[in-house]
């Protein structure tokens, strides 16, 4: 191993793709091989700096990076105590960090040759970020969305629609975010030698959750440096929601070695960890495996997978990427959970405050913020990761605030 | 000699492939299963397989998605299924069984206890979908020690450079996944499996039983021309669901008489 990466945190996944004793691969025969090809074709070109300045090249121009840093002023002084600074990649085209990874992983998907693209998507960012590149580079696209997901995020199906892809709801099990990845691992299986499965976060068989984190690390970089500039250094804490891990990964990873940097990620609670409607895999869940790695994750004593539930359909989801077990496991990031309540209040305090709509899934984060900045000194800085707008939830909030549009 | 050994030994002897029924543990409930089970036995089965339900069977059509979801309605769990082992045992000690699952709920229940209730309990064989070659040190150790068979999954995918890989500490039989996609939806041709047996066979020495979308006994007899044994599936878990267990047992007899019919093809 490089001498200089012994000590890091930063250095997984081993050769097995495991972070510890989560990760791994563990798919059917038939997509093994595939796994492998796209495991070489990943290192490929990691390894050739053009296949690194074409992403640069579609993240400026097309999908508006660097997203801004924004010091949320009025935020910080009503909630009284550390400073709080809000990553924008709300900002980025089609709404989300989702697109972050798509750049990568469809340029990917054209080098390896490949003519048809599949995804899975619970809030419906990832597939509307998905169908988007599909439409950016003339690519067929299916998208499997939980029927039920489908019902709370309207906006987004139709989009995707506008965007030429086919939508497919996916009706079995709880019919969320789950369900739509195991019928997308259905398709890729029957359809395994054109189609490429862009996976949506950092989660499923090695090589996905270390590429998704790779695509995503461009939230920390930037922040790390645009911070930088702003203050002088680093942040005393990181704050990011977290529905497979992918946002909060992408604003971690840069800060693993920076022991002084606190990082927290927030889970969903749903009604309440203890409800038995919870989305939080590493507070209530525990070690097993499903949809490719071996991960925490809701289960019962029989080993089944328990339904999720969250008001956010992008963090309803029983399972968590395997590095943040991984991190939850040796300590260096902090699990901690928001109710769906918590997350409302916090959307309507955002939305007032900073004139920024939120989604629910970042809302989340921004509700663990509002407890712990009032206890933190003035000096300190948190930075949050404002990882998705909140068009896409007005349906869902206005119903929950008994609103009719 | 292993059950499962023992049954394709006799089978060589009188130059017949083997019938591999399918049945979902707790589809539609325990005593449905029960029947089943040793109704197969006797209506031609060799060698029976038993589903054991998940909630996310991610390599399974439509059917048995649905007879999963029915029997994990219907109270399954693991634990169940090595009763229903022990109870279908405790009159037949012959049939080989050969259970099919996925991996969670096995490391949910530990995978030494499993391993050692299982070989107990009077399972022959293990088949996880979802434990490729690469992660299967998690298992077979165990399996080995319990004398338990590790049936391995070979599909079209599978290069003739990964073949031996795949097949190492593979015991049993070989489970050739006939085609590229999931449970009960396309079936594989004739040309097909002239095509991928042989090199198959080349590979290795153990029978070759082939599944994926085998419905009739005019298709167990065509895989019976190249292959050791015919897996049917989905096909006898719809006819469960549409009619009753009888019916299911004169089709697992009908297969088995289709599979006599069978005509070798030298490879
Ligand atoms: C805005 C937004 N944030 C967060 C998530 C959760 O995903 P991840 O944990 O991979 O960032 C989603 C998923 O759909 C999302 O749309």
């Amino acid at each position: 191993m490089n001498e200089l990466l012994k000590n890091s945190l930063r250095s997984g996944p081993d050769g097995r793709g495991r972070f510890g004793e989560f990760g791994g691969r563990f798919v059917a025969e038939t997509l093994m091989p595939l796994i492998l090809e796209l495991e070489t074709a990943y290192e490929a070109a990691k390894a050739d700096p053009s296949f690194q300045s074409e992403i640069d090249y579609y993240l400026k121009h097309y999908v508006g990076r660097p997203s801004a840093l924004w010091f949320a002023e009025r935020l910080t002084k009503s909630l009284g105590g550390a400073k709080i600074y809000f990553k924008r990649d709300e900002l980025n085209h089609t709404g989300a960090h989702k697109i972050n990874n798509c750049i990568g992983q469809i340029l990917l998907a054209r080098r390896m040759g490949k003519t048809r693209i599949i995804a899975e998507t619970g809030a419906g960012q990832h597939g509307v970020a998905t169908a988007t590149v599909c439409a950016l580079f003339g690519l067929p696209c299916t998208i499997y969305m939980g029927a039920v997901d489908v019902e709370r995020q309207k906006p987004n199906v139709f989009r995707m629609k506008l965007l030429g892809a086919e939508v497919v709801p996916v009706k079995s099990g709880a019919a969320t975010l789950k369900d739509a990845m195991n019928d997308a691992m259905r398709d890729w299986v029957a359809n395994v030698r054109d189609t490429f499965y862009i996976i949506g976060t950092a989660a499923g068989p090695h090589p996905y959750p270390a590429m998704v984190r790779d695509f995503q690390c461009v939230i920390g970089n930037e922040a790390r440096a645009q911070l930088h500039e702003a203050e002088g250094r680093l942040p005393d804490v990181a704050v990011a929601a977290i529905g497979g891990g992918s946002n909060a990964i992408g604003l971690f990873h840069p800060f693993l070695d920076d022991a002084a940097v606190q990082l927290i990620g927030v889970e969903a609670a749903g009604h309440g960890l203890d409800s038995g409607a919870t989305a939080a895999s590493l507070s209530r869940g525990r070690p097993g495996v499903l949809h490719g790695n071996r991960t925490y994750l809701l289960q019962n004593d029989d080993g089944q997978i328990l339904e999720a539930h969250s008001i956010s359909a992008g963090l309803d989801y029983p399972g968590i990427g395997p590095e943040h077990s991984w991190l939850h496991d040796i300590g260096r990031v902090e699990y901690v959970a928001i109710t769906d309540n918590e997350a409302l209040e916090a959307f309507q305090l955002c939305t007032r405050t900073e004139g920024i709509i939120p989604a629910l899934e970042p809302a989340h984060a921004l509700a663990y913020v509002a407890k712990l900045a009032p206890t933190l000194d003035a000096d300190k800085i948190i930075l949050m990761n404002l990882c998705g707008r909140g068009d896409k939830d007005i349906f869902t909030v206005a119903e929950h605030l008994g609103v009719n549009l | 000699m292993s059950r499962i050994a023992a049954v394709f030994a006799n089978l060589r002897a009188e130059g017949r492939a083997a019938l591999i029924p399918f049945v979902e543990a707790y589809d539609p409930n325990r005593a449905t299963t029960i029947e089943l089970l040793t109704g197969m036995a006797t209506h031609g089965a060799d060698i029976i397989e038993i589903g054991v339900p998940f909630t996310d069977p991610m390599a399974d059509g439509p059917t048995i998605q649905a007879a999963g979801r029915r029997a994990l309605d219907a109270g399954a769990s693991l634990h169940g299924v090595l009763d229903i082992v022990r109870e279908f045992r405790s009159a037949n000690n012959h049939t080989p069984l050969v259970l099919m699952g996925y991996l969670n709920p096995i490391l949910s229940y530990g995978v030494d206890a499993f391993t050692q209730d299982a070989a107990a309990a009077g399972v022959d064989g293990l088949i996880v979908v979802d434990l490729p070659t690469e992660e299967c040190d998690l298992l077979l150790p165990a399996a080995t020690l319990n004398e338990l068979d590790v049936i391995r999954l070979i599909a079209p995918t599978t290069s003739d450079e990964r073949l031996p890989k795949v097949l190492e500490g593979s015991s049993g039989f070989v489970y050739y996944v006939s085609i590229t996609g999931i449970t009960g939806t396309r079936t594989a041709s004739a040309a097909d499996l002239a095509r991928d047996i042989p090199r198959i066979r080349r590979a290795t020495s153990l029978p070759i039983a082939v599944g994926f979308g085998v419905r009739t006994p005019e298709h167990a007899a065509t895989i019976a021309g190249f292959a050791d044994a015919a897996i049917v599936a989905s096909a006898l878990i719809e006819k469960l669901c549409a009619t009753n267990v009888a019916t299911v047992l004169e089709d697992v007899a009908a297969l088995a008489a289709g599979l006599r019919t069978a005509v070798k093809i030298p490879a």
